[in-house]
């Protein structure tokens, strides 16, 4: 007997029984279904949403690869710092090397399994009472949650905002599918409303800044936003090219954004994300991003203004620093949460990008916006998509008022076909 | 007169097994059979009794609504057997065909020169009114409606589906028949869609209005051409007409007989010689499957094409509308590492580690495995791209799915009939019945609204 007929046997076996969920979820990642079509259109597509949301993971994955080696890194790097050595990141010189990998592997690898293994278990828990198979859902979001988060964050932390994310921003309104809010920017806001000094300042975003401040060893973990908020933009010792490359503090997976531009362009190339959200979000970062430049040079705002650092940083670096790029590619183009229609997703995509940078600047204690314009537009997207289908219902109603629509029939002399029933 | 539509939203799938050029006759069935469920929302009601003997074009039943709608018997014979299913629901009708047949003859009308109301009546005692289809519901016509516009499409685009050019060759003198009574029955036109720089038997017809369409499926189905054309807007009435089914009522018209013969496309990649048949409605599919022979031992017979037929078995019957009959492999097996392997041997509309977008021109042989399982509603944005009418697919699925009445009405539900949702259902990521949710919607619409 081989595997497959084993399984097969087993499937039998449980269906029906409240566990069959569960069996099945693991049965069908080892073996695609046998399911036949029953009703409408014999053949189908070769797509289903397991292939969609894998392709959103083989995305994400130069990205954790890279968020690895960067936590490493810039541990090391925050070390030499602290000593008085500048580095100058070098991608094969001291980015790529042993010392970053198991340094970064050690403090993300585990993000990565507490996230995956309590947010499967919920979606487990939820698809066995309700019945219903475990949709795959959680597969991007449990990728995504890592990525976003500070590299220190202790992990019974992240277990408790995965549960409530999961709970309370997806599975309360019907689980996969029928959420109001990205999941995954749930958990990361509730991080950061419940434990708000593990989530933001100066400390929270190298691995092992927290523990050793106030020591004779402590070395520094701000991000550049960090350091434009305080008006210490001048302290930073990173080049344009660090921040485009990604090397550079931030949370896991938003550093680098050259790999998310090769993930956003993948995602576009294979039809998963909307590149309509992307280029719509990119252009209204860039649009806030001028205004607040042309505030400057305006001379509307001085050097004295605390506002004065990110407003006057330059526009297009908005794009490459923080976790916009990282947000717009992979968060704001969730065909849940998003708008759905596609002249909508023009609107949702540019509002996303015009937020985020508005909040960026004028957020006192957390310079960034991201995933906070995301969650206000993904509460919108219905509204902006209320807007777009009104005005295809509004012009079929100014169609119909010229419907030609004829009288009924008098009764026709037709009585004498009807019959005797038997 | 003829006018351009040109359809870009789309997809065109080619499979192998497409039916070559050639036509034989059928073996002659002993049993015929009519399927109930082939006329959606009618209450049958029996006007012979099992064991009657009946002549070809002999009444059988009438639908209870409109009493005036009968359903005739193809041929000659004894009805040997009515089976009945669930609360002694009438599923289907078996005629034992006689030797020698016999024909109900109703008087022939010219077609120039008859009236309405004769047209009308003729049709409806000959059990050739069946034939006629209303949008919106997509359900038989109501005789007592007057339509404002006919369509009919002589455009195929589903995949493997007959080609008409060929499989109505000769037959130009009863569809003319037809189109002219057809256009008594409106006051407006009647619209018939021809593919463009095609050599259609259509376009030197007279009495009727000739659309030159091109572009993909669903550029082929009637409901994208009357969303072109002419959209139902609510209150409104059109009637759709198969051509296969214009010859017969052509040939009603001439000749005053109800000759349901048909030249049927056997297609399908588990068919050894895919071509074309000369049968009658209700025969044993058996009497010509087995013709030209199938190569596999797990198939399944589709009434109709792929994409919108109705599934039967090879001792099955040929469908009351149906010009195509299909033959595909089941894909009633596990395949290893199904979901995230690359694929090339099967159809998609993404680039997810799929490859059919190299090669656009290649003949797939696809299965009837779902690919995967059930689920909610994710992907956003891929229906509109094979969607060609002006509808929002997605919402009005939505609305359908939770009855609501009112958006059901305003995004359009008047306008289309399930088989215009079989494309949108064939590239379904999330594997949602489409068809079954919108024929609900229609149901439950008429149910409600009427």
């Amino acid at each position: 007997m081989s595997l497959k007929s084993n399984l097969h046997n087993l499937k039998e076996k449980y269906k029906g029984k409240k566990m069959a969920p569960a069996f099945n979820a693991i049965h069908t990642f080892l073996y695609a279904p046998n399911e036949t079509t029953h009703s409408g259109s014999h053949v189908r597509v070769v797509d289903d949403l397991k292939r969609t949301m894998n392709t959103v993971i083989m995305a994400l994955v130069p990205v954790l690869l890279f968020g690895i080696f960067n936590a490493g890194y810039q541990h090391y790097a925050a070390v030499d710092a602290a000593n008085g050595v500048i580095r100058q990141a070098s991608i094969f010189g001291n980015f790529l090397t042993w010392e970053n990998f198991i340094m970064g592997a050690w403090t993300v690898l585990p993000l990565v399994i507490v996230s995956y293994a309590v947010g499967l278990a919920v979606e487990f828990l939820f698809a066995v009472i309700k019945g219903h198979e475990v949709e795959e859902g959680y597969l991007v979001t449990g990728m995504l949650v890592p990525l976003i988060v500070p590299i220190d964050t202790p992990l019974w932390m992240l277990a408790v905002a995965v549960v409530f994310g999961v709970v309370i921003g997806k599975e309360v309104f019907g689980g996969t599918g029928m959420n109001i809010l990205n999941p995954a920017l749930t958990i990361r806001a509730f991080l950061f409303f419940a434990y708000p000094t593990w989530m933001s300042g100066d400390k929270v975003w190298v691995h092992q800044a927290v523990d050793l401040a106030g020591g004779p060893d402590a070395i520094s973990g701000e991000t550049i936003l960090g350091y434009l908020a305080q008006g210490k933009g001048a302290e930073m010792s990173y080049s344009v090219a660090d921040m485009f490359f990604g090397f550079i503090p931030g949370s896991v997976g938003e550093t680098s954004t050259i790999l998310i531009l090769l993930g956003g362009l993948f995602l576009i190339f294979s039809k998963i994300a909307s590149w309509r959200i992307m280029v719509s979000a990119v252009a209204g970062a860039l649009v806030m991003g001028l205004i607040f430049n042309g505030v400057v040079d305006a001379g509307w705002i001085t050097e004295t203004s605390k506002f004065y650092g990110l407003m006057s940083f330059a526009f297009w670096q908005h794009l490459i620093v923080g976790g916009l790029a990282f947000g717009i590619v992979y968060m704001a183009t969730d065909p849940v949460t998003g708008a759905q229609t596609n002249r909508g997703k023009w609107v949702y995509g540019f509002f996303i990008g015009f937020i985020s940078v508005l909040i960026r600047v004028f957020n006192p204690a957390y310079p960034e916006g991201v995933f906070l314009a995301i969650l206000l537009m993904n509460v919108f997207a219905p509204t902006i998509d209320h807007y777009v289908i009104r005005g295809n219902i509004n012009r079929r109603l100014k169609r119909a008022k010229n419907a030609t629509i004829l009288p009924k029939d008098s009764e026709g002399k037709t009585q004498e076909l009807k019959a005797e029933t038997v | 007169m003829s006018k351009d539509i040109r359809i870009k939203k789309g997809l065109n799938i080619n499979l192998i097994g497409e039916a070559e050029k050639t036509t034989s006759k059928a073996v002659l069935s002993n049993v015929y059979a009519i399927n109930l469920q082939d006329f959606h929302g009618i209450t049958p009601k029996l006007l012979v009794k099992q064991g009657a003997e009946v002549k070809a074009g002999e009444p059988l039943f009438y639908n209870k609504n409109v009493e005036d709608m009968l359903f005739v018997s193809p041929v000659s014979g004894e009805l040997v057997e009515v089976v009945r299913g669930a609360r002694r629901k009438i599923l289907t009708l078996k005629i034992l065909a006689d030797k020698s047949q016999e024909f109900v003859s109703h008087t022939p009308l010219s077609p120039k020169s008859s009236k309405a109301e004769d047209i009308k009546a003729l049709l409806l005692k000959s059990g050739c009114w069946p034939f006629i289809k209303q949008r919106p519901y997509d359900i038989i016509a109501n005789p007592k409606v007057t339509p404002k516009a006919i369509f009919v499409s002589a455009y195929v685009t589903s995949p493997m589906a007959a080609d008409l050019d060929y499989a109505l060759k000769g037959k130009e003198k009863e569809i003319q028949a037809a189109m002219t009574v057809l256009g008594k029955l409106t006051p407006g036109k009647v619209h018939v869609s021809v593919g463009k720089g095609g050599q259609s038997i259509f376009t030197k017809m007279e009495d009727v209005e000739i659309h030159n369409v091109s572009g993909p499926h669903p550029a082929g189905l009637v409901g994208t051409q009357i969303n072109k054309i002419d959209p139902i807007n609510k209150g409104e009435v059109v009637w759709t007409i198969t051509p296969q089914d214009l010859v017969i009522i052509g040939e009603l018209v001439l000749t005053g007989r109800y000759n349901p013969e048909r030249v049927v496309a056997l297609v399908g990649s588990s068919v050894k010689a895919p071509k074309y048949y000369t049968t009658k409605i209700g025969s044993e599919v058996s009497t010509f499957l087995y013709a030209s022979g199938v190569n596999t031992e797990n198939f399944r017979v589709i009434n109709g094409d792929v994409l919108t037929g109705s599934k039967t078995k090879p001792d099955g019957y040929l469908g009351y509308y149906n010009n195509t009959v299909s033959v595909i492999p089941e894909g009633d097996d596990y395949e290893l590492f199904g979901w995230n392997k690359p694929v090339f041997n099967k159809v998609s509309t993404t680039r997810a580690m799929t490859f059919s977008w190299l090669q656009p021109k290649k003949k797939y042989d696809l299965d009837t495995n779902t690919n995967g399982e059930h689920r909610a509603f994710v992907v956003t944005g891929l229906y509109e791209e094979v969607f060609p009418m002006d509808i929002y697919p997605l919402q009005l699925l939505k609305a359908c799915m939770v009855k609501d009445l009112d958006e059901m009405e305003q995004l359009g539900l008047y306008e289309v009939a399930p088989e215009d949702f079989s494309l949108t259902e064939f590239i379904c990521i999330s594997k949602q019945p489409h068809q079954q949710i919108i024929r609900e919607g229609l149901d439950l619409l008429y149910k409600e609204i009427g």
